[in-house]
């Protein structure tokens, strides 16, 4: 029995583009994702691609994206789940509720402790967990389909949410937790330029020691110009990112509340920008954590399996019941990480937030190549399906487009992405 | 005589009022291939899925290498060294060739992730060894053909060193040239010792691959015969009349 594994394998033949190894779908994705932006800029007379609406449309997505990443793994394995909204009011009522309320008066924790802020965040994020949990257990070992067991949760933890603070809104809330919320919380120039050379370097890290394991093994490697290209667009677009945020200067009015947070004795004359918010590295960990879960993970492979064949992953020792309880608590948790940018953003938590979040957080992850069908879905697709839908929505806002009309066209972008891609695999010959 | 492999005891298991699997007993010895016919319904894969673990018997007994074993899901089946390949071939799909011979049972690296890259390494070797066309590592496994895709079964049983194979209509996808080739295999595995249980609707085949073919009807066993005493007439009558010619003359 010959041994043809031996030495490293003579990479074939390829086309220029095909030795890049770029993932086709990613790029229509982003593609899609520039020429929103693009016609848009057209439209505005330059407007929509300004640093500040860059910095806003980003802050606005956080939330949505940041759930849409957990309603993979659920749509993944053949779930749905209607409840993400409702389940966001429940866990921000909780966290409003308990920094304002509960602890201070039921406690007797001094309003000003500063640990105020991080108990009822870990107050909101274990309420997330266990609702999700719950709702798992339902689907997984009770067998209740996910739409049913979430339609009825959907009404639930709305109402759950009204229930606990009367139907009130709560505020304002505590002033470390509304860091969280973008704009009142960002890095400044000089550690967004430090983080992002940070994140630069580990991706050039990254890909060297991906290089490096392909090569110990023997496998075929991409010729290293392609690499060098590669790792010249991951940089220049980590940098470039960087570079637009900290292009956003402060207003001098905001400026001369308090000149010293920027650095200057008085407002005149004093430049700042804002640089990254920290909801956006809140976003960026989340997405890092989840794709090394989905790709990197026994959890993963087992959700990817089990959307792919229930039948395979069961027979093959896989728990699937109880995977179903952990997806959906991963939801559940994500909600509240949501919910804690989502409420720091309003600066309040009030009785309609979130509403509707469910639609969003299922188009973001459907236009981002998840499939309903199960076994398919990206984490960052969800993230740049979340993008493009706040593009189109503040796009079209910004251009005077009457909401009627915003709502059908968002509603035909959904339909529209699905037909997309399932003429997308047809052609490639994927499932 | 040695003992046997696989000894299946009185085994009974009903579903809904339907006695599917009715008191049967079976054995299986290292080294031999022991073939199941019947016709659809007649308990053959029922009776396998027991031993498999996908279902949990009413009574009976399960004895494995001469003592009692206990299984109750997959998992514990494979604990036996028992590996099944199934007539639905149950791969997932989205998944390529070496997350499917890993499935449930992945190799790690020291931090506890999936190593993907000793998978495909190892794959890679096993498939050099079974299937040596066998090219495509990357892409998923439903763009693979019949017989690519019960190669990556047949992997996972080798390469997690099975003692007992069960091959639930392992042929019935495949074309001429890939029969043979999991023909071949099935002799191979047999000369390592393994016990193997096969089943199939093709009787001139397991006259060829087995050493005894059972015979079972109604969720009962007919009888079990070595095939040199039997002609296939014989086995004929057996799976449509329900009875033991043999039993018939005595």
């Amino acid at each position: 029995m010959s041994d043809e594994t031996d030495g490293a394998v003579q990479a074939p033949k390829r086309s220029t583009f095909k030795s890049l190894e770029i993932d086709t779908r990613l790029l229509g994705m982003v593609g899609a994702f520039v020429l929103v932006c693009v016609v848009f800029n057209l439209m505005t007379d330059g407007r929509f691609l300004t640093p500040r609406n860059i910095f806003n449309l980003t802050i606005q997505t956080v939330s949505v994206a940041i759930m849409a990443t957990g309603m993979v793994f659920v749509i993944v394995t053949r779930h749905i789940d209607l409840s993400v909204g409702a389940l966001l009011a429940t866990t921000t009522a909780v966290m409003a509720m308990t920094q304002t309320q509960w602890l201070p008066q039921m406690m007797g924790v001094e309003l000003g402790s500063p640990l105020i802020p991080w108990i009822s965040i870990i107050a909101g994020l274990l309420v997330g967990a266990l609702i999700g949990a719950f709702q798992g257990y339902l689907v997984g070992y009770q067998a209740i389909p996910a739409f049913i067991v979430t339609l009825g949760g959907l009404l639930i933890w709305r109402n759950v949410a009204w229930h606990l603070t009367d139907g009130q809104t709560i505020g304002p809330l505590n002033e470390t937790y509304l860091l969280f919320g973008g704009i009142n919380g960002t890095l400044g120039v000089f550690w967004s330029w430090a983080v992002g050379i940070a994140a630069a370097v580990a991706a050039l890290f990254a890909l060297f020691q991906g290089r490096r394991t392909k090569i110990g093994h023997g496998f075929a490697v991409k010729p290293m110009w392609a690499e060098a290209v590669v790792a010249v667009i991951v940089v220049g677009a980590i940098l470039g990112f960087v570079a637009v945020l900290n292009a956003y200067e402060v207003p001098e009015r905001v400026i001369a509340r308090d000149p010293a947070i920027y650095g200057c004795v008085e407002a005149e004359g004093c430049v700042a920008a804002y640089g990254i918010p920290y909801s956006v590295l809140l976003l960026i960990a989340v997405a890092i954590v989840m794709t090394v879960v989905a790709q990197r993970t026994r959890l993963g492979r087992y959700i990817f399996a089990t959307g792919g064949n229930p039948d395979a992953a069961e027979l093959s020792g896989i728990n699937t019941k109880l995977l179903t309880v952990k997806i959906f608590a991963i939801l559940g948790v994500l909600c509240a990480l949501g919910g804690i940018v989502a409420s720091a953003r309003l600066g309040y938590h009030t009785n309609d937030i979130g509403i509707l979040d469910e639609l969003r957080v299922i188009a973001a992850a459907v236009i981002g190549g998840t499939a309903l069908s199960g076994g398919i879905g990206t984490i960052y697709g969800a993230i740049i399906g979340a993008l493009i839908m706040q593009s189109l929505q503040s796009g079209m806002a910004m251009v005077g487009v009457d909401a009627p009309y915003q709502n059908i066209v968002v509603g035909l972008v959904l339909v529209l992405a699905v037909w997309i891609d399932i003429q997308y695999r047809k052609y490639t010959g994927a499932k | 005589m040695t003992t046997p492999l696989v000894e299946m005891k009185d085994v009974s298991i009903s579903f809904g009022g339907v006695k599917a699997v009715d008191h049967v007993s079976i054995d299986l010895y290292p080294g031999e291939v022991v073939g199941l016919l019947g016709h659809n319904g007649a308990g053959k894969s029922t009776l396998i899925k027991m031993l498999s673990g996908a279902y949990r018997m009413d009574s009976g007994e399960i004895w494995i290498d001469g003592k009692k074993a206990d299984i109750n899901s997959p998992r514990d089946s494979r604990d036996y060294n028992i590996e099944t390949i199934y007539q639905t071939l149950a791969l997932a799909d989205n998944l390529d060739a070496a997350s499917n011979l890993f499935l449930g049972r992945e190799l790690t690296t020291t931090l506890g992730f999936v190593d993907d890259g000793r998978q495909e390494a190892e794959t890679r070797k096993i498939m050099a060894r079974l299937n040596p066309n066998f090219k495509k590592l990357k892409e998923p496994v439903s763009a693979l053909s019949g017989g690519q895709r019960q190669s990556v079964a047949i992997a996972r049983a080798v390469y997690f060193k099975a003692k007992i194979l069960i091959m639930d209509e392992p042929t019935a996808a495949l074309g001429v040239h890939e029969t043979k080739m999991v023909a071949d295999l099935i002799q191979e595995l047999k000369r390592q010792g393994l016990g193997i249980f096969l089943i199939s609707h093709d009787t001139r085949e397991m006259m060829e691959l087995c050493d005894r073919v059972a015979v079972m009807k109604n969720g009962q066993m007919v009888g079990a015969e070595r095939v040199e005493d039997v002609t296939e007439d014989d086995i004929l009558s057996m799976i449509i009349l329900g009875k033991n010619p043999k039993d018939a003359a005595a």
